[in-house]
């Protein structure tokens, strides 16, 4: 193996062990806390793919605002913060075999894509985030889409403040 | 881009063949010399925090007419060493009940939020740990931990006063970050960079701070709040809840918080040198390009003794207050003076350097002017309004 794969190989692993460790972990603050670690791996995963600004993305999204929010309102809601209660559903077997078919169908897939495996095509010469602002903005890539989801976020916004909003 | 002379480059050239020269290939050397820059900043980063704690304690002493420490040392030089050794000797208590291991985690990601920001500074021209192409955005993503780590140690003391302090956190640090990041992105419009080495090299004729010192003014209030120091230390306000988020600790976990927000003032002011300052240019720094670092210390440390005396100056705000100011005033002044900038920048785009400054000068002037008169009439009209309302006290209660 490379250095670039072993690298890889241990993100991968903290990334999966902490997601496994969200649902296991009884304290909901202490889940919350390994969301984030796995997010942490997820971005560094996008770093070693050298893409920068998805990396950067994901700290200030999902570390930064969704990761906060779920702190701040476990904090906020839940006197006990440790569950008692048995963890499992009596039909767990069920889903887990539906999730592990999802998988392999997921990972065939994937396999059977042509390209997959081959090395990277090496970037332009130009800036890659200035490429992705322009084709985010220019009418004959993705301006429409980002506009849609602006319009929405904005939507969303309103409807936050409308419902907590108190009436006058 | 320009390379403005060599020095720190040779520099790390030298370092890389002597490693090479004493039996290793190319690319272990260069990861050596990685490794070892990045052993460096960050010692070097917390040695800064005690020659820093000495001015600050100096400055704040003089801003509010006392001596400051002058007993350990000349000028109380050895204080901060003497606090030190205190520090280093004191118990090192975990409250009962407490979340050991986020207790104990907590301090150490305040400093490294901290640490972390280093790594994009560029002290120098070639001086910098990562010439990242995204490095304002990582400035926002870095400062996450650091209310990441604020939260933590106040749920994991299991203290009541403690917990509240880290709810005022969210409430401060999160909403200060939108007009934090409003006032990043000026730099990086007139410059066309997110990459501070890039936003630097667009300062060379003119820095920012003249042609957008709204911006300017933005990002100084904005990271005042952001390293919650006074007027916005809401989050360990005395009189209310006690310490705040850092009530539990003791010794050297609460030296790590104590020396973090040092620190973290001190790196807001360089990163406010290097985004409106202009960073390390200045005169002579073509031909001895040492000379950069002198200049981004001195214009940092010339924005901290801003943020110093801002500190020694106001007095904390209500929370209501607090919240209002960055709502109602910072964010929709932000708001308003991206695109204003935007359109003046693109329109004179072809214009000489002078004439597109100057106009970004005046659309900020009348921007501040507008805010100004606005703020003024309300003020009027609600001091009006009160008068109105005031009703004679009575005979009784007017003595």
């Amino acid at each position: 193996m490379t250095i670039a794969q072993v690298i890889f190989v241990v993100i991968s692993a903290v990334v999966l062990v902490s997601a496994v460790l969200v649902v296991v972990s009884r304290n909901i603050v202490h889940a919350a806390l390994w969301l984030i670690l796995s997010l942490f791996g997820v971005a560094a995963l996008f770093a070693v793919l050298e893409a920068g600004f998805m990396a950067v993305v994901q700290v200030v999204i999902y570390v930064g605002a969704i990761a906060t929010l779920i702190i701040f309102a476990i904090m906020l809601t839940r006197r006990e913060m440790r569950e008692p209660g048995q963890q499992t559903h009596r039909w767990w077997p069920l889903p887990a075999l539906l999730a592990m078919a999802l998988f392999a169908g997921l990972a065939w897939l994937l396999g059977s894509l042509p390209g997959t495996g081959a090395a990277p095509p090496a970037l332009a010469g130009e800036d890659p985030v200035l490429l992705l602002g322009q084709a985010l903005l220019s009418p004959e890539q993705y301006m429409l889409p980002f506009e849609v989801a602006s319009v929405l976020l904005l939507a969303a916004l309103v409807g936050a403040i409308v419902i907590a909003g108190d009436s006058r | 881009m320009v390379n403005l002379g060599d020095f720190f480059y040779t520099l790390g050239m030298w370092l890389q063949g002597l490693l090479m020269r004493a039996g290793l290939n190319e690319s272990a050397a260069r990861g050596a010399f990685s490794a070892l820059v990045a052993a460096l900043l960050p010692l070097i980063a917390l040695l800064t925090a005690v020659p820093l704690i000495w001015l600050e304690r100096k400055w704040i002493a003089r801003l509010q007419d006392r001596m400051g420490p002058n007993r350990v040392g000349p000028f109380g030089l050895l204080q901060v060493f003497a606090d030190m050794v205190k520090i280093f000797t004191k118990e090192d208590i975990t409250p009962l009940g407490a979340d050991r291991v986020v207790f104990a985690l907590a301090p150490v990601l305040a400093v490294a939020g901290v640490v972390g920001l280093w790594a994009v500074i560029p002290f120098a021209a070639n001086a910098f740990g990562v010439d990242l192409n995204v490095g304002v955005l990582y400035l926002v993503a870095a400062g996450t931990l650091s209310t990441l780590a604020i939260m933590l140690a106040g749920w994991s003391a299991n203290n009541k006063y403690a917990l509240l302090g880290a709810f005022r956190t969210v409430a401060q640090m999160i909403s200060y970050e939108v007009p934090l990041v409003l006032s990043l992105l000026v730099p990086v419009l007139l410059s066309g960079s997110l990459g501070l080495n890039g936003i630097v090299a667009a300062q060379r004729e003119v820095w920012f701070v003249f042609s957008a010192p709204l911006a300017a003014l933005l990002f100084l209030i904005a990271s005042q709040a952001e390293v919650s120091r006074a007027p916005f230390d809401l989050l360990e306000a005395e009189s209310e809840i006690v310490a705040g988020f850092n009530i539990e600790y003791s010794g050297m976990k609460f030296g790590f918080f104590f020396v973090g927000e040092f620190l973290h003032s001190f790196t807001m002011g360089l990163l406010g040198a290097t985004l409106f300052l202009g960073g390390w240019t200045g005169p002579g720094v073509e031909t001895y390009p040492a000379l950069g670092a002198v200049y981004i210390i001195l214009k940092g440390t010339f924005v901290y003794f801003l943020f110093v005396w801002a500190r020694a100056t106001f007095p904390r705000i209500r929370i209501d207050q607090m919240l209002d100011f960055n709502w109602k005033l910072l964010t929709p002044l932000g708001l308003f003076l991206i695109p204003l900038l935007a359109v003046v920048n693109r329109g004179l785009s072809e214009s000489s350097v002078w004439l597109r400054n100057a106009a970004l000068l005046g659309a900020n002037v009348l921007l501040a002017a507008l805010v100004l008169t606005i703020l003024g009439m309300r003020g009027r009209s609600a001091r009006m309004r009160a008068a109105s309302n005031a009703t004679p006290a009575p005979a009784a209660l007017r003595r």
